[in-house]
C-alpha cells in the first residue's frame, strides 16, 4: 500500500497494466516523453518503452479511430483525450462506431478500449477546459461512462475499463487529481494526504464498474453525486446539518439501480448533484428512474443541483459551481416537506 | 453588371446533364503501358509523377502491355472473371428483388467489379479488408456463401447478422471483411489502427480500406492518412472515385484541382491512380503497395479510377443528374468486358466459354435466392426478437433485461 494521489493512482494503474498484458498500449496528445499535461502517463514511455505509450497528431478523431482498429485486432488501448471538452471531433467514432461494432456485426468485431480523459470544472478553466459531458455518452447505448471520486477508486476503475470488452468512457475529475475539493474554493487547497480512499495497493486490483458506493449513511434524504461533487456533497450535507445518505454513483453506465431505489426508498427523499448543466442533464436520468421506481416512497420532489443552463463562464466560475451552499439550500427545502 | 475585378464564386458543374451529350474529353490518359513502374521500395520523393497519371496494362485490344503487366497465369484471371460475374449477376436478380418488394433496399457494385475481386485474390489471408458497400466482388472472390448473403438482405431467420443491419452491410470476419456501416468514412482510420496493431504485434498481417472520392473531403480521410504516415502503418488505403457520389460529380469533392491520388503528397505517401476498370493493373498496383507495406516502407494510397455505373442506391435516379447515356461512353469501358476479351485474346477463353459461366452463376444465384425465400423475405421471416437486445455490450446490464421482459420476450 502506498498513499496516492488520483494522478499516482490512474499512473500506477497504467503501469500495472502494461506490466501484465503487452495488448495494453497508450497514446494521446503529448502522453509519451512528456508524461501528459497533468501528468497521468509520467515515466510510462521510459518504464515501457515507446511503443508502449506514444505522443498522438493533434487529431481526436483519429485516436479513437486509430484505437478501435487496434481493439479490433485485439489489443487494449487505452487512448487520452487531453481534455473532454475535446473529445466532439470523435463523437461520430464513439457513437457509431466504438458503440456499434458489436452489435452490428454479431459480436464479428468489438472495441475493448478505454477512453480516458479529464472532465469538469474548478479550475479556471473557462468553457473549454470544465465541461461535464457525461449526460452525451450515457444517451449512446454501447458506451459505459464511469467517473471515480478518489484515487483508490481510480485506479482500480480504471484497470476494471481496460479489462473490459466494451469501450469505456473514463472520465477524470481533474480539480481532484491533487486533493478533494468540498467546494469552498476561498479555502486553503486540501491534499489526498490523510483520506482514507488514498492509501492504495500498489499492486493489481479492481474495483467494479456499475456499483455505487455508500460515502455516508443516513436517514432523512438521499444525495446522489459522483466526481467531484462526491466531496461538495459532504460539505453542503455538513452545511445543511441534515442526516443525509451520500450514494458516489461512481459508474453512470452501468448504472447501479438498485442502491439508489433501497436508499431512496429507505429515506424518502433524494437531490441529485452534478457539475454539468441541468437541462438535459444525467439528473434528468436520475430523476425518471427513482420517480417510476420509488414514487409511493416519496416524500418530498426530487431535487436537483447543477450547473446552471449556461455554457462555463470563465470570471462567474463561483457563481456557475454548484457549490455546498446550494445544495444545502435544496437539501432544506426537500425537508420541508 | 459586375465590376471587372469583382470577386466570383466558383461552383463546379459536371461536363454534362441530362439530356445533353455525353462528354468526357476533359478526361487524358496516358496509353497502357506508358507509365514506368518503380522499385515498390522507391523513396516517395521518386514517386511523385504518378499520381498525376494513370496506371493501366490492359490496351485497347485486351493487350497487358507495359512494366506494370503483372502476368498472371490463366486460372488466376478466370478467378477473377467469375467473382466480377457472379457479382455482377447477383447485383442484377437482387436489385430486381428489391423492386419486387422482398428487401427494403440495394445497392450495386456495376463497373466497379474488378476491384474488390483483384486485391481479395492479392491480399493474404488474415489480411482485413475495410469496405465500402460497393465491393462485394471481394467476398464473392472468397467464395463466401451466397446464401448467407441473401439472407442477411432479407434480414430473415437465418440473417448472419440477426436482423440488426441494413441489407448489403456485411461483416464477414472470416473472410477479411470488416464490418460495415453506413456512415461512409468511418472505418478509414479503423484500417490504420489495425495495420498499427500489427506492426506492434510484429506480426505481418496488412489492412486495406476503401473509401469514395466524395468521401475524402471528410475529416476521416486525412486524419487516417496523417496517422498512417506519421507511424508507418502496413495499410493500403484506396480512393474508388467512381465519379459520382449520389448526385454530386467529383468536382464537388475537388477533382477539378488536382486529382485524388495527389492527396498522398502532402502526408508524404505513394500516389498510385489507376484504371480500376482494368483487373490487371488493380492488381498489380496493389502487389506494388503490399511488397512495399510488408517491407516497413508504409502505407500507399491508391486512387482506383472508374465509373459508378448504377445509381448510388435503389433509392436513387441517376437520369435526374447525368445523362442517362454517360456510363455506356466511359472512355476506359466495362471491366468484365475487358478481362473477357484479354482472356479471350489469349487463347484461354471464348463466347461459348462465357455465357456457359453466366448461366451457371444465374443457377447458383437462383438457387440461393430460392433457398433465401424459402427461409422468407423482408418482413416474412426475422430472426427472433431476443436478438434485438443481444450483444449491445459483452453482457447485458438492468437496463437491457428489464427492457427484454418488459416486451415480454
Amino acid at each position: 500500500m502506498a498513499t496516492m494521489n488520483m494522478i499516482q493512482a490512474l499512473n500506477s494503474a497504467l503501469d500495472v497494466m502494461l506490466e501484465c498484458d503487452p495488448d495494453v498500449l497508450i497514446f494521446g496528445e503529448d502522453v509519451g516523453y512528456f508524461g501528459g499535461v497533468f501528468r497521468v502517463t509520467d515515466k510510462l514511455q521510459e518504464k515501457h518503452g515507446l511503443t508502449r505509450c506514444f505522443d498522438a497528431p493533434i487529431s481526436e478523431g483519429g485516436i479513437i479511430a486509430a484505437a478501435i482498429g487496434m481493439g479490433a485486432y485485439g489489443l487494449r488501448p487505452v487512448p487520452e483525450i487531453q481534455f473532454v471538452d475535446y473529445i466532439l471531433p470523435a463523437f461520430d467514432q464513439l457513437v457509431s462506431e466504438a458503440a456499434r461494432l458489436r452489435y452490428r456485426s454479431n459480436g464479428e468485431f468489438w472495441a475493448p478500449i478505454t477512453v480516458r480523459s479529464p472532465y469538469g470544472g474548478g479550475i479556471f478553466g473557462g468553457q473549454t477546459h470544465s465541461q461535464s459531458p457525461e449526460a452525451i455518452f450515457a444517451h449512446i447505448t454501447g458506451l459505459k461512462t464511469v467517473i471515480p471520486s478518489n484515487p483508490y477508486d481510480a485506479k482500480g476503475m480504471l484497470i476494471s475499463a481496460i479489462e473490459c470488452n466494451d469501450p469505456v468512457i473514463f472520465m477524470e475529475p481533474k480539480r481532484i487529481y491533487n486533493g478533494p475539493f468540498n467546494g469552498r474554493h476561498d479555502q486553503e487547497l486540501s491534499t489526498w494526504a490523510n483520506h482514507p480512499n488514498a492509501d492504495v495497493p500498489t499492486g493489481h486490483y479492481t474495483v467494479p464498474l456499475g456499483q455505487a458506493a455508500t460515502v455516508r449513511e443516513g436517514r432523512d434524504v438521499t444525495v446522489l453525486a459522483y466526481g467531484t461533487m462526491v466531496h461538495v456533497a459532504l460539505e453542503g450535507i455538513a452545511e445543511a446539518g441534515v442526516d443525509a445518505e451520500l450514494i458516489d454513483l461512481r459508474s453512470i453506465v452501468p448504472l447501479d439501480i438498485e442502491a439508489i431505489v433501497t436508499s431512496v426508498q429507505k429515506t424518502g427523499r433524494c437531490v441529485i448533484l452534478h457539475e454539468a448543466s441541468r437541462f438535459g442533464g444525467f439528473g434528468g436520468e436520475l430523476s425518471a428512474l427513482i420517480q417510476e421506481r420509488c414514487f409511493y416512497h416519496l416524500k418530498a420532489p426530487i431535487g436537483r443541483v447543477a450547473g446552471w443552463d449556461t455554457p462555463y463562464p470563465h470570471a462567474f466560475e463561483w457563481d456557475y459551481f454548484p457549490g455546498p451552499g446550494r445544495l444545502a439550500r435544496a437539501l432544506h427545502a426537500a425537508m420541508e416537506h | 453588371m459586375p465590376r471587372p475585378n469583382s470577386l466570383r464564386l466558383h461552383v463546379p458543374e459536371p461536363a454534362a446533364r441530362p439530356g445533353e451529350p455525353v462528354r468526357f474529353d476533359q478526361l487524358d490518359f496516358p496509353k497502357a503501358g506508358d507509365v514506368p513502374k518503380p522499385a515498390s521500395t522507391a523513396p516517395e520523393r521518386e514517386l511523385r509523377e504518378l499520381p498525376f497519371s494513370l496506371i493501366r496494362v490492359l490496351d485497347d485490344e485486351g493487350r497487358a502491355v507495359g512494366e506494370w503487366d503483372p502476368k498472371l497465369p490463366s486460372e488466376t484471371l478466370l478467378r477473377g472473371l467469375k467473382a466480377m460475374l457472379l457479382t455482377r449477376v447477383f447485383d442484377d436478380r437482387l436489385f430486381r428483388l428489391q423492386r419486387q418488394g422482398k428487401t427494403s433496399f440495394y445497392m450495386k457494385s456495376l463497373g466497379e467489379e474488378a476491384i474488390g475481386a483483384a486485391q481479395s485474390l492479392v491480399m493474404a489471408e488474415g489480411d482485413m479488408c475495410f469496405p465500402t458497400y460497393r465491393v462485394l466482388s471481394w467476398l464473392m472472390a472468397r467464395d463466401y456463401p451466397l446464401t448467407d448473403l441473401v439472407n442477411q438482405i432479407f434480414s430473415n431467420e437465418k440473417d448472419p447478422l440477426k436482423g440488426r443491419q441494413l441489407p448489403i452491410l456485411y461483416s464477414a470476419r472470416d473472410y477479411g471483411f470488416y464490418s460495415l456501416s453506413g456512415n461512409v468514412g468511418s472505418r478509414f482510420g479503423h484500417a490504420v489502427g489495425w495495420a498499427m496493431a500489427s506492426a506492434y504485434k510484429g506480426d505481418d498481417k496488412l489492412s486495406l480500406a476503401y473509401i469514395g472520392e466524395g468521401t475524402t473531403a471528410e475529416g476521416d480521410f486525412h486524419e487516417a492518412l496523417t496517422f498512417a504516415s506519421v507511424y508507418r502503418a502496413p495499410t493500403i488505403l484506396c480512393v474508388t472515385n467512381n465519379q459520382w457520389a449520389i448526385s454530386s460529380f467529383a468536382g464537388i469533392a475537388g477533382a477539378e484541382e488536382t486529382t485524388f491520388a495527389a492527396k498522398a503528397i502532402a502526408y508524404g505517401l505513394p500516389g498510385l491512380r489507376v484504371d480500376a476498370n482494368d483487373f490487371l493493373a488493380v492488381w498489380a498496383t496493389t502487389q506494388w503497395a503490399r511488397e512495399r507495406a510488408l517491407a516497413n516502407q508504409g502505407a500507399t494510397l491508391i486512387e482506383l479510377f472508374t465509373y459508378r455505373a448504377a445509381g448510388h442506391s435503389t433509392s436513387d435516379d441517376p437520369t435526374k443528374y447525368r445523362p442517362a447515356d454517360e456510363a455506356e461512353h466511359w472512355p476506359l469501358g466495362d471491366p468484365v468486358e475487358r478481362l473477357k476479351q484479354h482472356l479471350i485474346l489469349r487463347g484461354d477463353w471464348d463466347e461459348d466459354r462465357h455465357q456457359t459461366m453466366i448461366e451457371s452463376l444465374t443457377t447458383d444465384v437462383r438457387a440461393a435466392v430460392k433457398f433465401g425465400e424459402q427461409i422468407g423475405t423482408l418482413g416474412k421471416s426475422k430472426p427472433s426478437v431476443k436478438e434485438m437486445f443481444e450483444g449491445v455490450f459483452e453482457e447485458p446490464d438492468w437496463r437491457i433485461v428489464e427492457q427484454r421482459r418488459e416486451l415480454g420476450i
